[in-house]
């Protein structure tokens, strides 16, 4: 499903990202871990089209497509979903309108015909249920006023209105008490298929807990040092980064 | 000495234009109304046409559009063909209006037969009114807009001869909106002079909406000048929709005067235009009198929009609460000059002001000034502007979500301009505004979508 190749990327000038290849495939849900500023994030937003980020080398496929070639919009369009850290606050575009639009523009990629109002409703509805979002908080302009923890939530519900195929939720456990990630997580894995891919990136083992990976991760300073199965998160929770670095000769 | 020169060559030209037709302008109104004319030529004289020099016009200088400006005068009313019903209907469903045309600064009585008012409501012809309600003019004429406060209110007195006059008895509630329709519409270009005077009685209750349109291509410049008397807990709304082509200099000032316990909103919303100087002055001049006061701008192009507001609180317990916001495309320029004046004994003051702004380009530029004079301490009073670009993280996070960049950033500046629209308290009339804004961010013609005006050039 996604094939990363040789990737290098810089953002302000510096070099962030140095060198990651990382294949995906439809069913699978990967983990990647790794120190504060090891490039976890950067990946996320360069994998989502976020233009402050300039990719210098490297190339990625998405469903066999030249993704780096796509503007942000289509690859949402495409079927990739960034969940964000920061989700960002946009006072006067509401809940209502931005998913509509959002949904409608999937819809019009693919050549299906605009939800009507009812429709749009019902499937709002729908997913709300499945989440277990606050029914107000759709009323409101899209985060204004949220909590942290609403704010997750609300990437989660998101996600499940547009039903992506590969979903990259960025640090989207941090900063939940625990019957917030319990609710985050619950919508991951409802929403999981045969189909879809997620890419979790965290430095956190305990959204492990409810979520079990297929591939464990770790990045530092650029590049993926390590890869294994669910068993390398427990390693990490252990042993800390240390261990990594000083395998690394560091 | 050049520019000198030119600021007297213009005053001299319109000061001469006004003797050679002096007989015109004063015909059918009374001595007592003509003789306001002559202090108001001197005033005028005295102050020049406005430029960068003139502390109140430093963002918006009038003398190049004055310099050559050799514009016929609508001295009379002209002929017309226009049957109002033709010309506009405003199919918004269910948004019921008293219509009211003025052309070219004319009140128009052959379209205006609608006159189903409620009782005692008086809306006429403002010369009439000079002429049949000499009581109600003579005690409110040139009280609020004096001559030697602005050159353009004195260069309007010089020569107001009609325009519209509105008398809200005390305790009468008008339900629906008046609106009154500013039509300008001439075979060559035109320079139109109209003075309104608007009198809302203790507890009268009216909602009013300006509308300013073209329908011609020629150039025009309007000199609109409106007093505006607001009696004790009266209720009034008042909305201005600015929508005229490129080559209109569109040059009004609203005075309005609030008394004890009055609730004023003001809502101006500049959708297009040429060169727009909005001037608004309210004297909270009653205790516990309050005013809202908002303005939203879209300009691009070479479009130039400024907002001046003065806002005097003459006595205690007044709330004033001013937003204004811009957005400016192209190389479109923009200004906005808060003025509030606290006065001594005017405690327990609450005067809030915000004005925010968008640019869209690097071209596009706006200056904007707060100036507040507080002459007591019990007072709360704050302001607050900002000039900044769209939010390139909000713009990614909708992006991000599968709406396209051009999608993205309408979404952004109509979230943007939607603060101030919030504000407009007919539903109708407000949807119908919001998707005017909406369709004008778009750059399609905004417009009602019925009405045969078009406006948009």
């Amino acid at each position: 499903m996604l094939v990363i190749k040789d990737l290098y990327a810089k953002v302000e000038g510096k070099d962030i990202l140095k060198g990651i290849n990382l294949s995906i495939n439809a069913g699978e849900v990967h983990v990647i871990m790794g120190p504060n500023g090891s490039g976890k994030s950067t990946l996320a937003n360069v994998l989502a089209g976020n233009t402050n980020f300039e990719v210098t080398h490297g190339s990625v496929t998405f469903n066999g497509k030249d993704l780096l070639e796509m503007s942000a919009d289509v690859r949402a369009k495409e079927g990739l979903f960034l969940g964000f850290q920061y989700p960002v606050e946009i006072p006067g575009v509401s809940m209502v309108n931005f998913l509509k639009t959002a949904v409608n523009e999937h819809r019009k990629y693919r050549d299906l015909p605009a939800l009507s109002a009812g429709d749009f409703l019902k499937l709002m509805r729908e997913k709300k249920a499945m989440v277990q979002i606050d029914s107000q908080l759709t009323n409101r302009s899209v985060n204004e006023g949220f909590s942290g923890g609403e704010k997750k939530k609300n990437e989660i519900f998101q996600m499940a209105m547009l039903e992506p195929s590969l979903a990259i939720l960025d640090e989207t456990d941090s900063g939940l008490d625990i019957d917030a990630l319990r609710i985050v997580s619950n919508g991951v894995n409802m929403l999981k298929t045969p189909q879809n891919a997620t890419i979790l990136v965290t430095h956190y083992q305990r959204l492990l807990d409810y979520i079990v990976p297929d591939f464990v991760h770790v990045l530092y300073q650029g590049r993926i040092v390590k890869s294994a199965g669910k068993e390398l998160a427990l390693e990490l929770e252990e042993k800390g980064y240390d261990w990594i670095k000083k395998e690394l000769g560091e | 000495m050049a520019e000198v020169t030119e600021k007297i060559s213009a005053v001299i030209r319109i000061s001469d234009l006004f003797s050679a037709n002096l007989p015109k302008i004063c015909v059918g109104l009374p001595d007592w109304f003509n003789h306001s004319r002559e202090p108001a030529l001197e005033a005028f004289q005295r102050m020049g046409i406005p430029g960068y020099k003139t502390e109140n016009y430093k963002y918006t200088d009038l003398t190049r559009l004055f310099e050559n400006e050799n514009f016929r005068r609508a001295l009379k009313t002209d002929e017309f063909d226009v049957d109002l019903k033709d010309v506009f209907s405003c199919d918004v469903p269910e948004f019921d209006t008293h219509l009211i045309l003025v052309v070219n600064g004319w009140y128009d009585d052959s379209n205006n037969l609608n006159k189903n008012y409620p009782d005692g409501v008086i809306i006429k012809s403002f010369q009439r009114a000079v002429v049949e309600n000499r009581d109600l003019v003579e005690k409110y004429y040139g009280k609020l807009a004096k001559v030697g406060d602005d050159p353009l209110t004195a260069m309007n007195t010089v020569f107001a001869q009609d325009g519209l006059f509105i008398y809200i008895p005390d305790n009468v509630h008008i339900v629906k909106p008046l609106q009154l329709i500013n039509i300008l519409r001439s075979e060559d270009d035109l320079f139109v002079t109209q003075r309104n005077l608007i009198i809302a009685g203790n507890n009268s209750q009216a909602k009013i909406m300006f509308c300013d349109h073209t329908l011609r291509p020629q150039n025009f410049i309007i000199n609109n000048v409106t007093e505006f008397e607001i009696g004790e807990d009266a209720v009034i709304d008042i909305y201005s929709i600015q929508n005229q082509h490129n080559k209109t200099a569109n040059l009004t000032g609203l005075y309005i005067r609030q008394q004890r316990g009055s609730t004023l909103v003001t809502n101006a919303i500049t959708l297009h235009g040429g060169i727009i100087r909005n001037n608004l002055s309210v004297l909270l001049d009653g205790e516990h009198a309050e005013a809202k006061i908002c303005g939203l701008a879209l300009s691009d192009k070479n479009q130039h929009v400024d907002n001046f507001t003065f806002i005097e609180h003459r006595k205690p317990s007044c709330r004033s609460n001013q937003l204004y916001k811009n957005i400016l495309d192209d190389s479109s320029t923009g200004g906005f000059t808060g003025r509030i004046h606290v006065a001594p004994h005017a405690v327990k003051t609450e005067a809030y002001q915000r004005n925010n702004n968008v640019l869209l380009t690097n071209a596009a530029k706006m200056n904007t000034k707060p100036q507040l004079v507080i002459d007591n301490d019990d007072v709360k009073c704050s302001h607050g502007a900002t000039v900044g670009r769209i939010n390139e993280e909000a713009l990614f996070y909708l992006q991000s979500r599968g709406i396209n960049e051009k999608e993205a950033r309408l979404m952004l500046m109509f979230a943007f301009a939607h603060e101030v629209l919030a504000e407009v308290k007919v539903e109708q009339l407000r949807d119908m505004i919001d998707k005017l804004v909406n369709k004008r961010l778009r750059g399609e013609v905004s417009k009602c979508h019925s009405c045969a005006m078009d406006c948009i050039r």
